[in-house]
């Protein structure tokens, strides 16, 4: 376990330094606000034609994704490798929990070879937390089941404050199927920490009963959606509509009540999807294909919130901007 | 039918605050039993200093998972009546979810014979009520009965046909048994995983309504009414399902309940951490679910605390909350847990307590009623109330450790349990098993107390 130096702590000295990224609820504001602004500094670096920084060399960054996974995976390896980690990637398929082993003995595993950092994707909630317990690496949630995602809402915030200038205040409307989104549950939080407003829009049946009680507010009309200064939509999970869990009639009747329509969008607005798209379901393609998209930038933003997030739980500290521009 | 090892009585001398609520006794004795017979009841020298030495009829549990046949790696027949003689008890009732399942007379038949070797305290075995628990066709509830079956219950799983509750309810007639049903309806509990609410909400965990119990619960009040035969309702969590039968029993139903520690204990709000040793099935509700149940249990409405007592391997437990089985441990723990939660605080008094752990359960499946009084068999618990002792998975004499207490500190400690006439339990003094050895500081007023506390083997 490597020993954490503070070299430049903004924090309050009472705050333990941060060991893992499990959930949003891990974090202060204060958090968040460096981790933006550790992600703004190495957004510059992006734009060299030599994009490797040597801040975390020796150090070994492991993915362990027991879902499938296309841009949080790439995402997570390309940040590391930008930041001079080593990282390895082992995924369920093919690997020894084809052949039945425990998620706690595959985590003594990986941990008997030191890692600094485990990215975690599981499709069952508390799976980081288990890695965390027995395993002395930091651990960074990307996605377990439907609970949390929290690296996904940072880039979300980074996107809407590059592209609005503020999230204090800001006014975002989620729309579609929160009851199974771990992207809708980590960003509510998140917003609800840096002070922005939120309000839940979708189908009743997909919006879970008692979220109200995480300070957001709740509409089944996608005429609601006219107030948000940012329209964030989930993804329409196909398996959803299966026999005997049709949380909607179809598809065709969700794409005509909460699809996201060029008339739906107010000029001004900007719309946010976590990906990958379900065109013309949740999302219409001229929407999808327009200025007021932010798709591919909240990809960019992944990158360098991940590259953030590594930096931070490796150094506990700020970035200091003119040192990560030297050195590179 | 009850069955354990054979053997002799014992006799011993036993002196401390006896509290029998079924006969209003609430005063400082000595009880001395001979050959396992209650001899003498006479006033005690001690002095009322000494009263957190209670002397109580011990307690009888109607739903333990003994887990054999078929995991006996989670628990054994021996394993379990050792955790339920710890905890107090001189009867428990096992339930027959088991591999196979306690469907046929060859079945139960073998358990009894296995209880008569290995069970430590009385033992009574359910039968299920439906061929392998599936909800199909009934078992031979006859024979069960004639081969000694205590109830029946398809425990674990709900009897989804109310065509079938209904047979099932007719003819147990000829059984002459109590029917224990698991209330949950599945097209409403899903793939539920904790309570629906505010908490699973924000976690995202599966939400499994207090409302699949509750109209489960109307379904099958409704049935026994109409068929006025009786029928006990397990494991309550929700607030709706003790208002339901509040009203029915006053309406003349013949309906009793029972409800577990943890139901009364905890609430949602603790599955927050994650902790697999808090799933269980009905699952932890909301603040209110929980007065209702307490306040259930102290007006007579429910009249059995049960452990659903549900010991499951480490490693199962030891994986995401969403792969974990359903499912804690509960007999080493029930009478301190309540003590500490429900007791101290106020919220129930103690007599109240031990009746709906002893008498309350006894009476609901027509098993002897444990008391204090001359001539019966001794079934007798001895209980420091202000021994404080910290629960910890190495001293538990149960096979499995998952325990939603691990870590906690509770009050009161059983100290003897005496089950039809025999010392079944003593606290191993200085190095106690239960528990890490009770804390340093708290050694002092335990050996204050021991002098009235005296538990002589003649």
């Amino acid at each position: 376990m490597p020993d954490i130096r503070l070299v430049h702590d903004l924090r309050p000295p009472a705050r333990p330094p941060i060991r893992h990224l499990l959930a949003i609820s891990d974090l202060s504001r204060d958090d968040v606000e460096r981790m933006l602004g550790t992600a703004h500094a190495l957004a510059r670096s992006l734009d060299r034609d030599v994009k490797k920084l040597p801040t975390l060399r020796g150090r070994t960054v492991v993915n362990l994704f027991y879902e499938s996974s296309t841009r949080t995976l790439a995402s997570f390896e390309l940040a590391a490798k930008r930041l001079s980690a080593d990282t390895m990637s082992l995924r369920s398929a093919g690997s020894s929990v084809d052949k039945g082993e425990s998620l706690k003995d595959t985590a003594l595993t990986i941990a008997a070879y030191d890692p600094d950092v485990i990215v975690v994707r599981h499709p069952h909630i508390g799976a980081p937390k288990v890695v965390a317990s027995v395993t002395g690496a930091h651990v960074v949630n990307a996605g377990d089941g439907k609970h949390q995602h929290p690296t996904q809402a940072l880039l979300d915030l980074y996107t809407m404050r590059e592209a609005l200038g503020r999230l204090e205040g800001l006014h975002v409307a989620i729309v579609g199927d929160v009851l199974h989104s771990r992207v809708a549950r980590s960003l509510l939080e998140a917003l609800a920490l840096v002070g922005a407003q939120t309000m839940l829009v979708g189908p009743p049946t997909l919006i879970p009963r008692g979220i109200d009680a995480m300070g957001c507010s709740v509409s089944a009309d996608i005429g609601a959606i006219a107030n948000a200064d940012v329209v964030y939509v989930l993804r329409m999970q196909q398996e959803r509509m299966l026999a005997g869990a049709a949380y909607v009639p179809s598809l065709r009747e969700y794409a005509a009540k909460w699809g996201i329509t060029p008339q739906r969008v107010r000029p001004g607005q900007v719309v946010m999807h976590p990906g990958p798209m379900n065109r013309g379901v949740e999302i219409d393609p001229r929407v999808a294909d327009s200025e007021a998209a932010l798709v591919t930038a909240q990809v960019r933003s992944g990158l360098v919130v991940r590259m953030a997030v590594l930096y931070d739980l490796l150094t506990s500290g700020p970035v200091e901007v003119a040192t990560v521009a030297e050195v590179a | 039918m009850l069955v354990c090892r054979d053997g002799f009585g014992d006799s011993l001398v036993l002196e401390g605050r006896v509290v029998d609520p079924t006969q209003g006794i609430d005063e400082l004795l000595r009880v001395t039993v001979e050959d396992g017979v209650i001899a003498r009841i006479e006033p005690s020298g001690a002095s009322a200093a000494s009263q957190s030495g209670v002397l109580a009829p011990a307690f009888v549990d109607p739903h333990v998972h003994l887990r054999a046949p078929g995991r006996e790696d989670e628990e054994t027949i021996e394993t379990g009546t050792e955790a339920a003689a710890a905890g107090g008890y001189c009867a428990i009732l096992a339930m027959p979810n088991t591999d196979p399942v306690v469907d046929s007379a060859s079945v139960l038949r073998a358990l009894v014979e296995r209880a008569r070797v290995e069970a430590v305290i009385p033992t009574g075995f359910m039968a299920a009520i439906s061929k392998g628990q599936r909800g199909e066709e009934l078992t031979e509830m006859a024979e069960l009965a004639d081969a000694g079956a205590a109830g029946f219950t398809d425990d674990g799983r709900p009897v989804a046909s109310p065509g079938l509750i209904r047979r099932a309810l007719q003819y147990s007639v000829v059984a002459g048994l109590p029917l224990a049903l698991h209330e949950e309806e599945p097209a409403l509990s899903r793939d539920g995983q904790m309570h629906e609410g505010a908490v699973s909400a924000e976690l995202g965990l599966a939400g499994y309504p207090a409302l699949a119990e509750s109209v489960m619960v109307g379904r099958d009040l409704a049935i026994a009414a109409y068929e006025y035969r009786p029928i006990h309702l397990m494991h309550l969590s929700a607030r709706e399902s003790v208002e339901a039968l509040r009203r029915a029993r006053a309406d003349g139903v013949r309906a009793t309940a029972e409800v577990t520690p943890h139901h009364l204990v905890l609430t949602d709000e603790a599955v927050r951490s994650l902790d697999p040793n808090l799933k269980m099935n009905p699952p932890l509700r909301a603040e209110a679910d929980r007065f209702a149940l307490i306040e259930g249990l102290r007006d007579g409405t429910i009249a059995c605390v049960a452990t659903d007592h549900a010991p499951h391997a480490l490693h199962e437990k030891e994986a995401p909350f969403e792969e974990a089985p359903f499912g804690v441990t509960g007999l080493e723990t029930a009478f301190a847990a309540l003590l500490t939660h429900l007791v101290l605080p106020g919220l129930l008094p103690l007599e109240t307590l031990l009746e709906r752990m002893s008498a309350g359960p006894a009476r609901t499946f027509g098993l002897p009623v444990p008391s204090v009084a001359v001539g019966e068999r001794a079934n007798l618990v001895l209980i420091d109330l202000d021994a404080e002792w910290q629960v910890d998975a190495g001293g538990f004499r149960s096979r499995s450790t998952n325990s939603w207490l691990l870590g906690a500190t509770l009050k009161g400690r059983v100290l003897t349990t005496v089950a039809d006439g025999r010392i079944v339990f003593q606290l191993e003094t200085g190095g106690a098993r239960l528990g890490a050895s009770p804390r340093g500081d708290r050694r002092e007023p335990l050996q204050e107390t021991a002098p009235a506390l005296r538990g002589s083997v003649r």
